[in-house]
């Protein structure tokens, strides 16, 4: 009998709990998944593909599913920090097959050559190639990404990525080469 | 209403849980890397802990006790802390998706996390009452966020220092969690039941 | 309470936060009048000297300028001009290594002197107060000046401001070592400098005009003291020496006892600040229309025999004026541009003097040590002590600054106002340590700004993309909708039983008919061969490949072509071509296999395409004849007999070319077009008969489209001429661009690239001779280098790809 009554309590509760926790379930729902917009907001937004995924944001909904988070090469080492730390996982190295050199590169077309084609156009994540049929094209430098995308479907060979040059603006410190010494 | 204060600092700092009470060490550990999220992780358990505690001694005096079914404490306040913590979840989210990404895996682990049974237990042990338990389930938070956060700002500080390779990591975090320990036994004494 | 300026008058001053007591070194100097400027042999004049925009030059190499003629302009109220300091030549604009600690280069124009100075037209204005605001603003900014204390920032941005100014300060501290160049300035023309500082009131209006020098200046305070004797409203504010107290924010408060907020301009606490060198210019530019091109530098250090203070023109290389003060230490130069606190390492000697250059320092290896020949710096672990902390001017952290910079934490960094660091040096000074901890808050400033400009980017780049996907969106829906309504149409007229559905129903037929050739393409089939020729059954078996490969082409197009009966006739004579193909040419190789499949292959396409916008009955007229104009291509390089292998080339190049012809036509979709469809056909059949001629085969047969012109027989050019010059211009681009592009693939069939190559380019030389237009020879040599280089490119990877076929 007192096993019945136990029983009976214990189910009781469970049944009123679970029933505050349906309430709860749907007076604070939660739309869209705030997870993929952080970690979207990582990635370096090249758009280039090389994760498999087409476009940044894409790879930022599978990465908040459990995707690798090594995928990102243009991101490189960096990224994949700032992940690891969103997503509190440990720290991987940039995946084997996506190990590429992430220096600032920039599209550039050689405008002699073109033919035209609008290829390249249509390749472009973010519209940063202008021209039109049987006309140059050229390249928004400002806009270009360096995804390497619009480099493929060129019939001509006329892109080239070439990296973006140094100014003082963008020119960093190199403690290793400029030897610091003291002053007095 | 001194023995309510009294029972309060007694928690808080004399009978800490984290540091002289070995409870809690999980969270202490995990979520004290950065000060950001260990405040979050704090409030979140502040509210888990005192909420159950209320929660426990009602269940257990109006209905265990009753019924005669003492034995069951253990198991309903597991059931009771569940529910809390599930329920705590989702109004973080819903309230603050930014803290609920900071806590990460660590919200849902507040079940499991030994301080906020060991509360209820002793709360029975004690014998307290039910304002006793609400206070001493807060306090017992309160201290819990005071030492959480104390140690997330000194590993803040860690991670930036030059420590020698050998005690880089979780060795120099274990070490300063000892020497806080150390320091918080200090208060032994300051207040006696 | 007292008031600011009573305060001051009783020499009470405030103080700033830390500060540092360096050796001053300025005896080196200070006593020595400022040597007159000396002309170079050569200026280098960096476009852009001060923060902000550079103009655009608006002289070219060789010209001659005059002494003080504007050599670029700008339309930003950021960008300054530059001006010839002395008359000479323009000699080169290249790019030169500018006074930067990147050492980077930038656009500098160089200026060979004739050694007259010659001066330009002047118009020297004595009285200022004659000028309106605007004007004297003007003056200022064709005067190029920039704030001459060491960064640079436009003078009229500041002085044009319209906030309320309480107090203008002119900053005469200088409180770094060693540098004598304000102090002598004041000494020797203070006249000019108050000038300036009249015509800043003027501009202004301020309340108050506070002088701030520092007190081991003794000779300059007197000058200026006796100089604003009679001016109620300018105090001269003798300040104790104190490094930094010459820094604005440092110096503000000193002297009025308010600080200037993080990221807030003085301007908007109403106070502008101008350094003396700036006064002096001013006054020069409105009194004397002269523009700013000398300044005085303190070229100082005991590695001279000669420190002095020199004039110097802008442009002057550093080791001129070195030179000029006899430097001794001449194996191992080290040389530091600005003071020793606060300067910069300078990578070789011929770097010039800009506007903001106020010190050249040569000091001896036991003075300051060269970075460059040190190899390892002596810095150890921070002690934390806390003495960076004592004397930072702005009040910073710098031992948590330096741990973070480490750490690369920027969100801290930013925390701990990294920004509000005015790289002074006082720390890293008196670190024990002797950590170069301004070298580590350099680095991450940097870091950071990077970081930011890469955010903005990342966000646009993310807006784009988004926009980008919506449009695409928009674009498919757009399609369906456009393909359901054409499909509801079609429908409509099927059941209608008009004549147009009746054609319909034979582009099903005709898809039909394709499924079937298809078929008969997987197993050797007799049907469609018989179809072809029967005398195909008497060549071997090269032979038989060919005829299979064509008539297989055949078959599918003239499934096509039994919707329009114009096409079929088309194509049945197409198929009698083919047909005499193999006859004309005993031996074929396999080679030609290979152009039919490609060629068959290319119909296919054509035929998906066609199938797609079988809605169109035009469209499928279109696509159709440009077939037969391939198929004319084939028949060229057979009939040739002479030399199988490069004409096997040509071949392959014709037919990739009429295969791109055809595309581009299909593409063409403007009635007029359709109209030169048959003539293009005709185009082709003319120039069979002249193209026998070996060596202008290919180039006849590649050019076809693109130079018609070309063709030695007037036969060709007539028909050609009359029927296909409305589409011919297009025609020309389209074809030899898509010839380089296929080109490209075709060569990584054949194994004798570079054979044909040649090849290729022979016979275009040697059609030169026989060429009309110029124009057109070389839009092919454009073309045969495009196919040389596509080649060479891919001649590695498919070298031997096509091993067996040969």
């Amino acid at each position: 009998m007192s096993t019945l009554i136990a029983i009976l309590v214990l189910g009781v509760i469970a049944a009123l709990f679970g029933a505050l926790l349906g309430f709860a379930s749907v007076r604070f729902k939660v739309e869209g998944d705030p997870l993929a917009e952080q970690l979207d907001a990582l990635l370096p937004q090249t758009q280039c593909g090389q994760c498999g995924y087409p476009g940044c944001k894409p790879y930022a909904e599978a990465v908040a599913n459990g995707e690798a988070i090594n995928k990102c090469a243009p991101g490189g080492e960096d990224t994949i920090k700032k992940i690891a730390e969103l997503m509190g996982v440990e720290v991987q190295p940039l995946d084997a097959n996506h190990e590429a050199d992430n220096t600032p590169k920039v599209a550039f077309i050689i405008e002699e050559d073109c033919i035209g084609c609008t290829k390249c156009i249509q390749a472009c994540p973010v519209d940063a190639i202008i021209g039109t049929t049987k006309q140059m094209h050229t390249i928004i430098a400002d806009e270009c990404t360096g995804c390497d995308l619009c480099v493929a479907p060129c019939p001509v060979d006329c892109i080239e990525m070439i990296p973006v040059a140094t100014t003082t603006q963008n020119w960093q410190w190199d403690l290793q080469s400029i030897p610091v010494v003291q002053i007095d | 209403m001194t023995d309510y204060l009294l029972l309060l600092v007694g928690t808080v700092l004399v009978n800490n849980f984290v540091l002289v009470n070995f409870l809690g060490l999980c969270p202490f550990m995990g979520v004290s890397s950065r000060t950001e999220t260990a405040i979050g992780m704090s409030f979140a358990t502040t509210f888990v802990m005192t909420l159950a505690s209320l929660l426990s001694y009602v269940v257990s005096t109006y209905i265990l006790s009753p019924l005669g079914l003492e034995y069951l404490t253990t198991m309903t306040f597991i059931l009771v802390i569940a529910v809390v913590v599930q329920f705590t979840e989702m109004v973080v989210h819903k309230t603050s998706a930014n803290l609920y990404r900071l806590l990460g895996i660590f919200l849902p682990l507040i079940t499991t996390n030994c301080a906020v049974l060991g509360v209820a237990l002793l709360n029975l042990q004690e014998q307290h009452n039910f304002f006793e338990s609400i206070v001493y389930g807060f306090g017992a938070a309160l201290g819990f966020s005071l030492v959480l956060i104390m140690f997330s700002a000194m590993r803040e500080k860690l991670a930036n220092a030059d420590v020698p390779t050998p005690f880089k990591g979780s060795a120099i975090a274990m070490i300063t969690a000892g020497l806080m320990s150390l320091a918080f036994m200090g208060f032994t004494g300051l207040v006696k039941f | 309470m007292e008031s600011v300026i009573e305060r001051i008058q009783k020499g009470n001053f405030w103080q700033f936060h830390g500060g540092i007591h360096p050796p001053e070194q300025k005896f080196l100097t200070c006593t020595k009048p400022i040597a007159s400027a000396q002309i170079p042999e050569q200026l280098i004049i960096p476009i852009r000297q001060h923060i902000g925009q550079a103009g655009d030059l608006i002289v070219s190499v060789g010209d001659k300028v005059l002494k003080g003629q504007i050599l670029s302009v700008g339309d930003n109220p950021m960008s300054l001009p530059i001006h010839a300091p002395t008359s000479g030549t323009v000699t080169a604009i290249k790019l030169m290594a500018i006074p930067h600690p990147s050492g980077l280069r930038e656009t500098c124009l160089i200026l060979t002197p004739d050694g007259e100075d010659t001066w330009q037209q002047r118009h020297i204005c004595p009285d200022f107060q004659l000028l309106s605001k605007g004007k004297i603003l003007e003056k200022i900014v064709n005067a190029g000046i920039a704030g001459m204390g060491g960064a640079g920032f436009p003078t009229q941005v500041k002085v044009s401001t319209l906030a309320k100014i309480e107090y203008l300060i002119i900053n005469a501290a200088e409180c770094e070592p060693y540098i004598t160049a304000d102090d002598l300035l004041i000494q020797e023309h203070s006249p000019t400098i108050l000038d300036g500082i009249k015509i800043l009131d003027h501009l202004l209006a301020p309340q108050n005009i506070l002088i701030g020098i520092e007190d081991n200046k003794a000779k300059a305070i007197e000058t200026l003291q006796k100089a604003t004797a009679d001016i109620d409203h300018i105090q001269v504010c003798v300040i104790p020496t104190k490094y930094p107290s010459g820094g604005e924010k440092q110096l503000i408060k000193i002297l009025t006892g308010q600080e200037v907020p993080s990221g807030v301009l003085p301007s908007s606490l109403g106070m502008v600040m101008q350094n003396v060198a700036t006064c002096f210019a001013i006054a020069d530019a409105v009194i004397n229309d002269t523009p700013l091109i000398k300044r005085v530098v303190t070229v100082s250090g005991q590695a001279l025999d000669k420190p002095q203070n020199v004039w110097a023109l802008i442009g002057t290389p550093v080791g001129y004026l070195t030179e000029q003060c006899g430097y001794s230490n001449s194996h191992d130069k080290h040389l530091i541009m600005g003071g020793p606190m606060m300067g910069f390492s300078l990578a070789n000697d011929q770097i010039p003097v800009i506007k903001t250059t106020n010190c050249i320092l040569a000091p001896s290896e036991i003075e300051i040590a060269s970075p460059f020949s040190s190899t390892s710096s002596k810095e150890v672990e921070c002690i934390r002590c806390g003495q960076c902390a004592d004397v930072c001017p702005a009040q910073l952290l710098p031992q948590e600054l330096q741990w973070s910079a480490k750490a690369k934490d920027q969100p801290q960094l930013e925390k701990l106002n990294l920004f509000d660091c005015i790289e002074c040096g006082a720390c890293a000074y008196v670190c024990p340590s002797q950590i170069p901890l301004v070298h580590y808050y350099r680095v991450a400033k940097a870091e950071i700004r990077q970081q930011k400009l890469l955010d903005i980017k990342a966000e646009k780049a993310k807006v784009r993309f988004e926009a980008r996907k919506l449009r695409l969106e928009r674009e498919k829906i757009a399609r369906e909708e456009k393909h359901k309504k054409a499909a509801e149409a079609r429908k409509a007229r099927m059941n209608a039983g008009t004549p147009a559905a009746k054609s319909e129903k034979s582009a099903v037929a005709a898809a039909l008919a394709r499924v079937k050739a298809k078929k008969a393409q997987a197993g050797s089939n007799q049907d469609i061969v018989s179809q072809a020729d029967s005398s195909v059954e008497q060549i071997d078996d090269n032979k038989s490949q060919v005829a299979n490969a064509i008539a297989r082409a055949k078959a599918k197009k003239l499934a096509q072509k039994s919707q329009t009966p114009i096409s079929t006739a088309d194509a049945e004579q197409d198929t009698d071509n083919a047909a005499i193909a193999p006859k004309a040419q005993p031996v074929v190789t396999d080679k030609k296999a290979k152009v039919a499949a490609a060629i068959a292959k290319a119909k296919k396409r054509q035929a998906t395409e066609q199938a797609s916008n079988s809605d169109t009955q035009v469209l499928s007229t279109e696509e159709t004849t440009p077939v037969s104009a391939t198929s004319g291509a084939v028949q060229e390089p057979i009939t040739d007999e002479k030399s199988q292998l490069p004409i096997n080339k040509k071949a392959k190049v014709a037919a990739a070319i009429a295969k791109a012809k055809a595309r581009a036509k299909a593409k063409k979709e403007t009635d007029g077009n359709i109209n030169a469809q048959p003539s293009s056909t005709s185009t082709d059949k003319p120039t069979v008969v002249p193209a026998q001629e070996q060596y202008t085969l290919a180039a006849v047969a590649s050019n076809k489209a693109t130079v018609t012109l070309h063709t030695e027989t007037p036969v060709a050019i007539s028909p050609v001429n009359k029927t296909a010059t409305a589409s011919d211009e297009r025609k020309k681009k389209v074809a030899a661009a898509i010839a380089k592009a296929k080109a490209k693939k075709l060569v990584e069939k054949t194994q004798q690239a570079s054979p044909s190559t040649s090849e290729v380019k022979i016979s275009e030389s040697d059609s030169k001779p026989t060429t009309e237009a110029a124009i057109a020879a070389n839009k092919k040599a454009r073309v045969a280098a495009a196919i040389a280089k596509a080649k060479a490119k891919k001649l590695a990877a498919s070298s031997d790809k096509s091993q067996p076929s040969e």
